[in-house]
């Protein structure tokens, strides 16, 4: 029993628990507790691609962080780290003492916002309150005026991180400014880009860090309430929220008369109902009226008439989050972060085909390669790099080529992409780009709210093109009707995001023409990912005759019998490739083309 | 949370006035309201539109067009399996598409609808947010990850197979798993 120094940590955001990190946990509670240790079940500890993640702290503070923990790991874990003393080598990721092949995953990051992330226990205050927590809240509230957290934010130099850039402090400058008894804090957690989790890790595993952002900018623009809207598909985050709120409000840093300083602030969870579009601010606002989520028309802007028509501050998740560390660090220190225009640091969730996919926090600045070779690892597949996407739907594909472009709002923007709110897709030589752009098009039309029309008819139009395009239907012409057509949609719609949903398309098809032109004039799909541009065909010398493609095959396209290759028929198969995936032999090939032309 | 339809909840008028009366009804209480009803009965049902009008005095064409706005909101009941496929952009890389496919063949239902026999509705999703273990199924709010199109097939295998234990093997299907086409 003399085993009590171990602390021990379970990672338990939404990724460890889709891993299995519950099953995890319930075999290494009982054994530990025989060791009288109680595990802390914490949040994203980042490296979502080893998850299940447990931590093993020593007595003098040393981190032995192990991967891919199953049940029988995890006895592993226990009797020979916890009892006998002795590091489990083989599943270590990480340990202070020692360079393992992923420490690079943590080298280059900076990791301020997720600091607490991992570390502390999401569902205590206490555990925040340990680390600091509402320090940054006691200081502003405490030693500053509102004029003075105005000013601090101003020195930082934070830009919004919701995707657009806004430098923060002039929306609650102008919030602040604005006539009106009753004002809103809105926290935007609507993060509906595919491919994006950092604000879902933020929510879910330090929600503290948030509300304390929210009621430092309710201070600071003079509000009494505060909403956040959240998506309905992450109900840990809100449940951890709804906790988080109950928990401050109980030790005074929610409700009436915060910390005796006569500021009262309250915050309430709105959950979102799956619309897109809801993300983009005013749409949000019609939402959390109660109201379907269309965009209205700017101005006047939220900070004028925003909620119920009372002047409005609405702040995207990252962005709140970085206010206790501004208020706490000060400006100064912060703004030490960075490039020239964009200070501080960004959370990307990196993910596609790379190595190390997760949650990363970098300093601005840091360019692609480096984000994708040093913390990423480099491709999964061990395939080429060929670009990566950022700022999703919204956001523009950029090329291999370009990778030496430092990550920050002007670089990424100069070059046709966007910051967006931290989606970084990685793609190699198998991903098809024209079917990119046709992903994010059928995306984006269907989640138009409908509002203007060449939003509406037009994505609908574009992305009629690209399924053409895709599907071997296509033609040179249609290239440049995709590009005008993109511009009209652009300049025709009112909000974000008809504004942006053509870039996917734009950027695909400035760095990827030769890719457009394959399928437009040879009807080839050069990354054999077009369906109808693709077919299977089993090479004779490799086929055992097995059957095992013969029977998985869904449409019975797949003939042969005993101890003669199989076939397939061409006309039947719905090239689902199922047979690929079935095949012990490899003996299913993709072709590109159409067969008959490719049979000589 | 199993969204499971519930048509068993006892006095359905009563269950819908509850909800109403415990959100004030203030502005902006319209959708916490529906999406209360969708958990309660695990769909929206027209009837409880009207009721919800009666009570509240919001147009029914105001609420029907709010259910409809948001993907949320189903006005059907469902599948007594919910299958989710996501859809991101790192499951679509990773081919989600295949595994949408594949268990549209093994459950029967195409993607927005249930199968016949009432054992599934599939449906896909927008980005749940696991992108390091794309790609990414839900069965019944239980996320599975790295999911392969064998690896799909054999869930739905395994939910019919529970539903015929449960059932005594009422609804047999061919060995593999393949409905009757």
């Amino acid at each position: 029993m003399g085993n009590q120094p171990y602390k021990v940590r379970v990672g338990m955001g939404t990724c460890g628990i889709a891993a299995g990190a519950n099953k995890t946990y319930e075999a290494i509670l009982p054994l530990l507790q025989e060791q009288g240790i109680t595990p802390v079940k914490t949040g994203c500890m980042g490296m979502c691609y080893k998850e299940p993640l447990v931590e093993v702290i020593t007595a003098d503070g040393k981190s032995y962080l192990y991967g891919n923990v199953g049940p029988k790991e995890a006895e592993t874990i226990v009797q020979e780290h916890i009892v006998n003393n002795k590091p489990v080598k083989e599943l270590l990721v990480l340990a202070d003492e020692e360079k393992t092949e992923h420490a690079p995953f943590m080298e280059k990051q900076h990791r301020m916002l997720l600091a607490h992330l991992g570390r502390i226990n999401p569902e205590s205050i206490e555990s925040y309150l340990e680390v600091g927590g509402y320090e940054a809240t006691k200081k502003a509230i405490g030693t500053m005026t509102p004029e003075e957290v105005i000013a601090e934010i101003e020195a930082s130099g934070l830009r919004g991180r919701g995707g657009a850039g806004f430098p923060t402090y002039m929306k609650w400058k102008l919030t602040r400014e604005a006539e009106g008894e009753q004002k809103y804090v809105v926290c935007n957690a609507d993060e509906g880009d595919p491919g994006a989790f950092m604000d879902r890790s933020i929510l879910e595993s330090n929600p503290h860090g948030v509300l304390e952002g929210m009621i430092i900018a309710g201070y600071a623009i003079g509000a009494t309430e505060g909403y956040i809207y959240c998506r309905a598909e992450y109900p840990l985050a809100i449940r951890n929220l709804k906790k988080a709120i109950a928990d401050a409000t109980a030790h005074g840093f929610l409700g009436e008369n915060i910390l005796g300083s006569g500021f009262n602030f309250s915050i309430q969870i709105r959950e979102g109902a799956g619309a897109f579009v809801c993300g983009e601010e005013t749409a949000l606002l019609m939402s959390i009226e109660g109201k379907r989520g269309m965009p209205r028309f700017r101005p006047p802007y939220p900070a004028q008439k925003g909620l119920f028509g009372h002047p409005t501050c609405i702040n995207n998740v990252e962005t709140l989050a970085n206010i206790p560390c501004i208020i706490a660090r000060g400006a100064e220190a912060y703004s030490a972060l960075g490039t020239e225009k964009s200070k501080g640091t960004k959370v990307f969730a990196l993910a596609g085909k790379v190595k190390r996919g997760g949650l990363v926090e970098v300093p601005m600045g840091l360019t692609i390669n480096e984000i994708v070779f040093d913390i990423g690892g480099g491709i999964s597949t061990g395939k080429a790099f060929k670009a990566v996407q950022t700022g999703g739907p919204s956001g523009g594909c950029i090329p291999a080529a370009l990778g030496d472009t430092p990550v920050d709002y002007d670089s990424l923007q100069a070059i046709g992409a966007i910051m967006g709110s931290g989606g970084m897709l990685i793609m190699d030589e198998e991903t098809c780009m024209v079917d990119v752009a046709r992903f994010f098009l059928s995306f984006t039309c269907e989640e138009s709210c409908g509002k203007c029309t060449f939003c509406r008819a037009g994505t609908k139009k574009m992305l009629e093109i690209l399924e053409a395009i895709t599907e071997g239907r296509g033609t040179e012409s249609d290239i440049d009707l995709l590009e005008q057509l993109a511009h009209q949609v652009k300049a025709g719609s009112m909000c974000g995001l008809g504004q942006t949903a053509p870039n996917p398309v734009l950027t695909t098809i400035k760095y990827f023409r030769d890719e457009y032109l394959a399928h437009v004039r040879e009807k080839r799909c050069p990354a054999k990912q077009c369906k109808a541009l693709i077919y299977y065909e089993i090479d004779p010398e490799k086929c055992v005759a097995c059957g095992l493609c013969r029977r998985n095959c869904p449409v019975n396209a797949i003939s042969g019998a005993k101890k003669t290759p199989h076939v397939i028929d061409q006309e039947k198969c719905i090239r689902c490739g199922l047979c690929v995936n079935s095949c012990k032999f490899d003996s299913i090939e993709v072709k590109s083309g159409k067969p008959e032309t490719a049979v000589q | 949370m199993r969204k499971e339809t519930n048509l068993a909840v006892k006095d359905p008028l009563a269950a819908i006035d509850a909800i109403v009366r415990r959100h004030n009804i203030t502005a902006g209480a319209t959708i916490p309201i529906l999406q209360e009803i969708q958990n309660t009965f695990g769909f929206v049902a027209p009837e409880a539109l009207t009721r919800i009008s009666d009570l509240t005095g919001i147009p029914e064409s105001e609420l029907y067009s709010i259910v409809t706005f948001y993907a949320q909101f189903r006005l059907q009941p469902m599948g007594k399996n919910i299958i989710s496929v996501c859809h991101g952009t790192a499951c679509h890389l990773a081919g989600a598409e295949k595994v949408t496919e594949t268990i549209q063949f093994a459950a029967g239902a195409k993607p927005g609808e249930t199968s016949a026999d009432g054992l599934f509705s599939l449906e896909k999703v927008a980005c749940l947010g696991c992108c390091s273990l794309a790609p990414v199924v839900n069965v019944n709010d239980e996320t599975h990850g790295r999911v392969t199109p064998d690896k799909a097939q054999a869930l739905i295998q395994s939910l019919r197979e529970a539903d015929q234990k449960e059932n005594s093997g009422s609804k047999g299907e061919s060995r593999n798993g393949k409905p009757a086409v």
